[in-house]
């Protein structure tokens, strides 16, 4: 039995193109996952860092807090990124590698919104939780770490997988200053082959195959935290 | 003694603890009886430093704020930690007792608060609230006060609940050294269990006297007013 038998040479042609397209484009699917997960485990360090001085009684951390997350929001990433790896090298006087820029850019920019998010998840907790730990003399931050923001993961999991998913999606960006990722590779094979819809489309499949697999992880995560707490 | 000096809270523009003064003493029994929203639980949270002041002072001697501890309303076990580590967190991480010490502790004041061991490894939503709150007392316990507030401890309870708890606080009450300020609807209760009973109106003392008198002879038209209202219910 021959493939030939059931198609065409020229879809059989057409067959092998895609693949050999899909085989350059794949292989950016490690750099979007190392630059996507890493920027989202420290944009949730920074941003849940940011969050608990949020909640803490000095003033100068609060300021500081606000003005950090109002310029990231508020300002575009490419615009931030941009910032980080060809203007902060001059002011710092030193080299930033692509890697390093790409990964600051997108956990700076991640962890302002991950900071709201768990402020709404702090603030969705009883307020008589905040004063149990008050009354038992519980420290701030042991407060916050043990009792606080447990409590407050169930409420803000569904965001933090939206903001974990629109990092993967964001992360196309940083191909601009030359790393190889997903979208890159797809630009460059484009470039290469005169042919704009094949590499993007391919590259659409690989971002929505990741992206589908990061929100059952996290359907079922959630699942898992709501039985528990049942 | 703690001293409260010309004690003042407000929300907003509105001033829901006016300029209260009073002294308790170490080994007795308050409790303080008044309409809903007088200002009743706002004096103890102020009391516990739970609340900041907007005028006054509060002198506690020598008891630091470890030794004060507070029976909420509803309770406010840590949801996410089990019976046992609700009552054992506190201890490791303030008193720096060891684990197994805490442990070991907890049990004993499970077993002074009537409550089986057995509860221990259940999560607070899956226990009455007559057992929350005595989980909340044993947790308290724990960190070995000098001062109990409990604040309405069974408001939030049923009448079968409400008895086990009173039965609770009626036997710590009787540990020397310990002050206890309750703050209650039970006037049966009060008068039982109290040395001195307070009556609070619009954020302030209006009447103090030893628990038997107060109710007995009453001075103020404002508290003959309210224990009449209390009787009609009673009868009723």
């Amino acid at each position: 039995m021959n493939i030939l038998d059931f198609i065409s040479h020229q879809q059989y042609r057409d067959i092998l193109y895609i693949l050999k397209i899909a085989q350059y484009v794949y292989k950016g699917i490690f750099t979007t996952l190392l630059y996507s997960i890493l920027a989202a485990f420290l944009g949730i360090m920074l941003g849940t860092i940011l969050a608990i001085f949020r909640y803490s009684n000095n003033r100068i951390l609060l300021i500081s807090v606000k003005v950090y997350v109002s310029i990231m929001r508020g300002t575009p990433f490419l615009l931030q990124l941009f910032f980080i790896y060809f203007a902060l090298p001059g002011i710092l006087k030193i080299n930033i590698p692509i890697f390093i820029a790409g990964i600051l850019a997108l956990s700076l920019n991640s962890a302002a919104y991950v900071a709201e998010i768990i402020r709404g998840g702090i603030e969705s907790v009883d307020k008589g939780q905040f004063e149990a730990a008050k009354s038992l003399s519980i420290p701030y931050l042991e407060m916050m770490i043990s009792i606080i923001l447990p409590q407050a993961l169930k409420s803000i999991l569904p965001s933090l997988i939206n903001e974990i998913v629109s990092l993967i999606k964001e992360s196309a960006v940083i191909g601009i200053i030359g790393v190889a990722d997903l979208m890159r590779r797809a630009q460059i094979i484009a470039a290469e082959k005169y042919d704009f819809i094949t590499p993007l489309c391919v590259a659409a499949v690989f971002y929505y195959i990741i992206i589908s697999i990061i929100a059952y992880i996290g359907t079922i995560v959630e699942k898992k935290l709501n039985d528990r707490s049942n | 003694m703690i001293e409260v000096i010309n004690i003042t809270k407000k929300y907003g523009n509105t001033e829901v603890v006016s300029s209260v003064s009073f002294a308790f003493k170490i080994g007795q029994v308050y409790s303080i009886i008044g309409s809903s929203g007088s200002g009743k639980s706002t004096f103890l949270k102020c009391i516990a430093g739970l609340e900041k002041l907007d005028d006054g002072d509060i002198k506690y001697g020598n008891i630091t704020k470890q030794k004060i501890g507070f029976i909420f309303q509803h309770f406010n076990l840590f949801s996410n930690m089990t019976v046992l580590e609700n009552i054992t967190y506190a201890p490791q991480k303030v008193l720096k007792v060891t684990k197994q010490d805490a442990i070991n502790e907890a049990r004993r004041f499970l077993k002074k608060v009537n409550l089986d061991s057995s509860i221990e490894n259940q999560y607070p939503s899956s226990i009455s609230g007559g057992q929350k709150q005595r989980v909340a007392i044993a947790r308290t316990l724990c960190m070995k006060p000098k001062i109990i507030l409990y604040d309405e401890p069974t408001s939030a309870l049923d009448p079968e609940n409400t008895a086990e708890v009173l039965n609770v606080i009626k036997n710590l009450s009787k540990l020397e050294k310990l002050l206890s300020i309750i703050v209650t609807h039970h006037m049966k209760f009060a008068q039982n269990i109290s040395d001195k009973i307070l009556f609070f109106d619009k954020g302030q003392i209006i009447e103090e006297n030893f628990s038997k008198d107060l109710f007995i002879n009453p001075k103020s038209t404002r508290l003959k007013e309210f224990l009449s209202k209390v009787r009609k219910i009673d009868e009723n």
